[in-house]
């Protein structure tokens, strides 16, 4: 480790794992209510697991950006961080913050959760991935504009690069974007309209930017290729993002009561979005390729080349396959949407936090890379799941198409409940590969344990 | 990608093509806001349809539903309910839930107040009437 401050993002990485699993966890719970209805009701309802399990994943990789900015921006800068004391303080009221909502979710009904929390006040919650309470929501704006306070003044008293500044950038519009979920109009029209600038802009947006920075900076140091070159490729590739992303937001609006002029706005531009992660997957093996050293973390160059090839299918192939407005008209809303939502969040979002962490913690804790067998375990996890996450987005793709032929498309459509009935058995398909997935994770954590001869050599 | 292609140049074209492209959004969104009234049945916006959005905000009926395909897909779209089912229909079935059938996907029960439950079918009439350029592509959702 260059620099001491750099270890703060040990606690957000842990943190950040330890939220996965849980996510995981209901996501298990909500796969088996699928087929069997009535399972942990009404302990548990679907709409509670699901909240639970969506706002675990934002939590675990909000907690992954934040640490892996606080390792890469001290390095990038190569100063200090401006203030660490200020990154544990933030780590702690995030964490506490986060654990009570979960709480909240688990342990009143949400109509009182609502009451308690001053709902009343300004109603914010009860929309899809912000259901957290007023309070909650303030917190995260604190919480996010301290963080960019003591990374951008860490920036400012160091080193510009590019890949700090697009990482800036990328946090930057994170927390802009978030403002957008205090906007509830009344109109549904309209909030749905401003919704997806919470939702999409980030994912097809400023995320992307923070996405191309660490998988950059990984790159770096694994290959140690030129940094003019993997600097300039991360221009380009942003540029893409942004050029197609902004307006393929229009992919949203074909049927929510907006012009009807969105229907080619949105498939033109969109259409274009798997372009940048193309890119990126080119990119990516090129500079692997092209490497100058051959460094002994082996793992974090697996996760890296993974995060580039599955963020591409996930956002890109399964984006583009439901992304035309005569397509969507059928698949709106269907498994085939939840298919690309899992494939994509996993490729691109999590996987870049589960290498950053891969490059990143054997270096806080002492050592260039982790021992063989604890690589090989880690890889394995990387497998696991990985290729069970392939497994669970093909069956609910078949599982969407037939829902679409039996619902949507047949001369005799049938209604969703009974359709749902029909297509069971990719449901329970999904629920097996899901508890693969269960395995890999626990195999990834237990990689943390495996000792053996650590590796010394080159950072 | 070496040569006369900088890094100043992509750096250039990126500030230049993301300002371009998001001034371009912002006009196209200026531009829905105007044309959104023809279309986002806002002359219907009653009070009780207000009232009906908050029921199911405060519910997150989005959990388990969609609602003009936005939402969960663990049950069936709300958006055009109305017209599939009417509203002593929709009052009935929330009145009657959970069903209990076993290993039936399930309900919770609200306990909406009469008036409750006429906001909630006024918030269904008034989601039903958007223009949505013809979606969904029939009545089941
Ligand atoms: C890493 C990037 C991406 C992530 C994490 C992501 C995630 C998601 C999620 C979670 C949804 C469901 C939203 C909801 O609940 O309503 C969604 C919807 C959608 N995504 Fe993506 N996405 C990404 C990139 C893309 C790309 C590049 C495209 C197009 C090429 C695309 C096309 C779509 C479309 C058309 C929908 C709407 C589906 C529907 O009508 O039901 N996505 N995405
Ligand atoms: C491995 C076991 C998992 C299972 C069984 C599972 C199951 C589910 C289920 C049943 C839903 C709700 C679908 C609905 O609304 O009807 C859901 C939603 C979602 N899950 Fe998972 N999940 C798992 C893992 C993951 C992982 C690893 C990620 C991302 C890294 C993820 C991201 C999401 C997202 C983004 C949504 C919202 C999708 C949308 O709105 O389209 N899940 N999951
Ligand atoms: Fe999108």
């Amino acid at each position: 480790m260059q620099y001491k401050s750099q270890a703060v993002a040990k606690l957000y990485f842990m943190a950040a794992i330890g939220l996965f699993a849980g996510q995981v966890l209901f996501g298990l719970i909500m796969g088996l209510q699928y087929v069997v209805g009535d399972f942990l009701f009404p302990a548990i309802p679907f709409n509670v697991a699901r909240m639970v399990h969506t706002n675990l994943l934002i939590v675990w990789l909000l907690f992954g950006f934040m640490g892996g900015a606080y390792y890469l921006v001290p390095e990038e800068s190569e100063t200090e961080l401006f203030s660490p004391k200020l990154a544990v303080a933030l780590f702690w009221i995030f964490l506490i913050a986060g654990a009570l909502t979960i709480v909240g979710y688990l342990a009143v009904p949400y109509a009182t959760l609502a009451q308690m929390t001053g709902n009343d006040l300004l109603e914010t919650m009860g929309r899809e991935f912000l259901e957290q309470p007023l309070p909650t929501k303030l917190g995260i704006v604190v919480v996010a504009l301290a963080f960019l306070f003591n990374i951008t003044m860490t920036v400012l008293k160091g080193k510009k690069t590019a890949i700090s500044m697009v990482l800036l950038l990328g946090l930057w519009g994170l927390a802009i974007f978030f403002l957008f979920s205090f906007y509830n109009p009344s109109n549904l029209v309209k909030d749905k309209f401003y919704w997806w600038w919470v939702v999409h802009l980030w994912v097809e947006g400023v995320w992307e930017l923070i996405l191309g920075s660490l998988l950059a900076f990984v790159l770096i140091k694994v290959t140690g290729v030129d940094r003019e070159v993997i600097e300039k490729w991360l221009y380009v590739i942003v540029t893409l993002t942004l050029v197609t992303g902004i307006i393929g937001t229009g992919h949203h609006y074909y049927w929510i009561g907006a012009p009807e002029y969105w229907q080619w706005w949105g498939s033109v531009f969109s259409a274009l979005e798997p372009i940048p992660f193309f890119a990126m997957t080119v990119f990516a093996f090129n500079m692997v390729n092209r490497r100058r050293r051959e460094h002994p973390n082996q793992a974090a160059t697996l996760w890296a080349l993974g995060t580039a090839v599955m963020s591409f299918l996930g956002a890109g192939v399964w984006g583009f396959l439901h992304t035309l407005a005569p397509v969507n008209y059928y698949t709106h809303g269907t498994q085939v949407t939840a298919a690309h939502g899992h494939m994509a969040f996993y490729g691109a979002y999590a996987m870049v936090v589960l290498t950053i962490i891969s490059y990143a913690m054997p270096i806080m804790r002492g050592r260039a890379a982790n021992s063989n067998r604890a690589q090989v375990v880690e890889m394995w996890s990387f497998w696991l799941m990985t290729v069970s996450m392939v497994f669970i987005t093909l069956f609910l793709t078949a599982a969407g198409i037939l829902q679409v032929w039996l619902q949507r498309f047949s001369s005799t459509p049938i209604p969703f409940m009974q359709a749902q009935e029909q297509i069971s058995l990719f449901y329970w398909l999904r629920e097996g590969t899901g508890v693969l997935f269960l395995v890999g994770l626990v195999l990834y954590i237990v990689s943390f344990f495996v000792s053996g001869r650590e590796k010394t050599s080159a950072a | 990608m070496s040569g006369t292609f900088t890094k100043s140049m992509a750096r250039n074209i990126f500030y230049g093509g993301t300002v371009f492209f998001f001034l371009l959004f912002l006009a196209l969104a200026f531009d829905t806001n105007s044309a959104l009234p023809a279309r986002d049945n806002r002359a219907n916006l009653t009070p009780s349809v207000i009232a009906g959005k908050k029921i199911w905000e405060t519910r997150n009926c989005i959990g388990c539903h969609t609602l003009l395909g936005e939402g969960a897909y663990f049950a069936p779209e709300l958006g055009n309910v109305y017209k599939r089912r009417g509203g002593d229909f929709i009052k009935a079935w929330i009145k009657s839930q959970p069903t209990g059938a076993p290993g039936r996907r399930q309900m919770p029960q609200f306990n909406l107040s009469d008036k409750e439950l006429d906001d909630i079918v006024a918030f269904l009439k008034y989601t039903s009437e958007i223009n949505t350029a013809k979606w969904p592509p029939n009545i089941e959702g």
